[in-house]
């Protein structure tokens, strides 16, 4: 057991590997597995440091179910028209606190984006903050609130961070 | 008198139709045609949109902003009445306050300490006799001509507007009937703020008020609510406009028209846009709790020339509009219910703020368009856009969805506000 966190090798590595999992899903534009990461009453946030630091509650997207999530991603698919963009997640160490059987993750994240000319943008900075729970023995996130710096979004937000 | 910079600009594009239904590509590319937009259009004779007052509540409290491109603070003084202050010491031009809120006494510029009371007064300069009759400022040096510059301000209903010009009419009439209406409409009771979203979007800000006068864009490129089956083109909606066309409230209302295009009428033949009779896992995103004695389900309300009122569905916000530059432009919105809204009427506001904003599911294709827009017209700068769905002719208000004839209003009296002579032959 790690001395300073509670939280086995094992399980470190477990949470990070659900981490990759969850940009490379992203980066690789499958949403529908993504979204199958999260639990049905989860809550996916993303919420600008403006915000937070003002203690106002108003995000930038907000799903607070999968069902929510799925539908998200199905209007994507299916209606809304957004900039052609490939994504690319940089995600850092996953520091993983337990407690009361609910383990608590938080990663920095830089993820960038490019264009179909091969140009490359600093799209969005900031944190994970994640509540993940273990559902028939696999890790599923329970809550993910994503604390963006990159408050002033560039052009539009359409593809999750 | 010199010629303001830029003013040589507006010799180099014509509008050929006098009701502005052709737009020369240049007036959205040109620096020197923004430069002088900010002298004529965001310093003329205009109300700015400024904040809430429900953002400043207290003696002491202030929030940065930007008129135009220059910056702006907004505060509240200690007798509670408001204040608009360009951030910009008298001394060296240095922002003064640095904060983008809070609230404190006096306004402090950090490079030489020089400080200004909330009304912009300058009372302090440190060492302004120097040490000892060495240094310092001359003997004839007269700190009250040295305070911040000044906007004026109005206020309606709590949402605080300012103006440059000493020749704006008054708030009201600016709005004219329709707009006052508005305005009180949405602010009819007291606010609460519940955050704020931020936009930037690199193509010109005129692109963005283009698209707030366009009801036609609404159904064919937003296909959020016509996928899910929510509203279409042919639904019961329209546009008003002031008597000068230079506002714009663009409405859709609940009831009224169903399915009249599509396969009826080939409205949609030729796209691949129509109802796809899809239903979403949790509509509860979608409904829709009345709160006003109208049966408006969306009203945007766009004020020329920097904001626009927001309601779509119970998502309220006001957007404020910052060019940077001929090339790019910031929204600033800021999303609110009402004081006295319970917690559920809150979560539904924030849940429904989906709808709206960067990342809208119905509204976030308007940054992707303005951007198209803006760099396919890079060259051609004498080359127009086409502005006729309602029609030519004179600006009125429009009693369905499929016309951009706010557009021409908007541009109307942007071409009068500039000194542009709008066309000989329409």
């Amino acid at each position: 057991m790690n001395a300073i966190c509670g939280i086995s090798p094992e399980m470190h590595l477990e949470v990070t590997m659900l981490f990759e999992e969850y940009g490379r899903l992203l980066d690789e534009d499958r949403l529908e597995d993504w979204t199958a990461l999260f639990m049905p009453d989860c809550l996916y946030e993303i919420i600008s440091r403006e915000n937070v630091e003002q203690n106002l509650p108003l995000s930038l997207m907000l799903c607070d179910s999968r069902d929510m999530l799925d539908d998200r991603v199905y209007s994507l698919r299916e209606a809304n028209v957004f900039n052609i963009h490939y994504d690319c997640h940089i995600i850092g160490p996953v520091r993983v606190t337990a407690q009361d059987g609910a383990w608590t993750a938080t990663a920095a994240y830089s993820l960038f984006q490019s264009i179909q000319a091969g140009e490359t943008r600093l799209f969005s900075v900031g944190r994970y903050h994640a509540e993940l729970k273990r559902v028939d023995g696999v890790l599923r996130i329970a809550k993910m609130r994503v604390l963006v710096d990159t408050g002033a979004i560039l052009t539009l937000l359409a593809t999750p961070i | 008198m010199t010629a303001p910079a830029g003013a040589d600009a507006l010799s180099r594009y014509t509008f050929p139709a006098a009701d502005c239904s052709r737009i020369p590509y240049g007036m959205y590319r040109d620096p020197d045609v923004f430069e002088l937009e900010q002298e004529r259009i965001f310093r003329g004779p205009i109300w700015n949109y400024l904040a809430l007052e429900a953002e400043i509540p207290n003696p002491g409290d202030y929030r940065l902003i930007e008129v135009g491109d220059t910056p702006v603070i907004v505060n509240r003084a200690r007798d509670g009445s408001l204040h608009a202050l360009v951030n910009r010491c008298s001394h060296r031009g240095a922002e003064v306050q640095r904060n983008l809120h809070g609230n404190t006494k006096v306004h402090t510029c950090c490079y030489h300490q020089w400080s200004f009371d909330l009304t912009g007064k300058l009372i302090g300069v440190p060492f302004q006799k120097g040490i000892k009759g060495v240094g310092g400022l001359p003997a004839d040096f007269d700190k009250a001509c040295h305070n911040l510059q000044r906007l004026r301000v109005e206020t309606m209903n709590g949402a605080i507007f300012g103006t440059f010009c000493e020749e704006t009419p008054p708030l009201e009439e600016y709005l004219g009937p329709v707009f006052t209406h508005q305005v009180k409409r949405l602010f009819h009771k007291p606010v609460k703020v519940l955050g704020y979203q931020r936009q930037r979007i690199f193509g010109n800000w005129k692109l963005y008020t283009d698209n707030l006068r366009d009801p036609n864009h609404g159904g064919l490129l937003h296909m959020f609510q016509i996928t899910f089956g929510i509203a279409r083109l042919s639904g019961t909606g329209g546009a008003r406009v002031d008597a000068d066309g230079k506002h714009n409230l663009s409405w859709a209302a609940q009831g009224g028209r169903t399915d009249q295009d599509g396969a009826s009428d080939g409205g949609y033949a030729g796209t691949d846009r129509g109802d796809m009779n899809i239903k979403l896992k949790d509509p509860s995103l979608l409904r829709y709790h009345k709160e006003f004695p109208d049966n408006l389900t969306l009203a945007v309300t766009s004020l020329f020339a920097n904001a626009a009122l927001q309601q779509i569905g119970n998502t309220l916000a006001v957007r404020q509009l910052r060019p940077r530059s001929a090339d790019e432009f910031e929204i600033v919105s800021t999303f609110f219910g009402y004081e006295d809204d319970d917690e559920a009427m809150t979560r539904h506001r924030l849940r429904k703020a989906n709808l709206a904003g960067p990342a809208g599911l119905v509204s976030m294709e308007d940054g992707e368009a303005v951007e198209l827009v803006h760099r396919a017209i890079v060259r051609d700068m004498d080359k127009h856009s086409i502005v006729e769905f309602g029609g030519r002719g004179p600006v009125t208000d429009q009693e369905n969805l499929i016309s951009d004839v706010p557009m021409r209003g908007f541009w109307i009296y942007y071409c009068k506000l500039m000194g542009i002579r709008a066309g000989e032959t329409a």
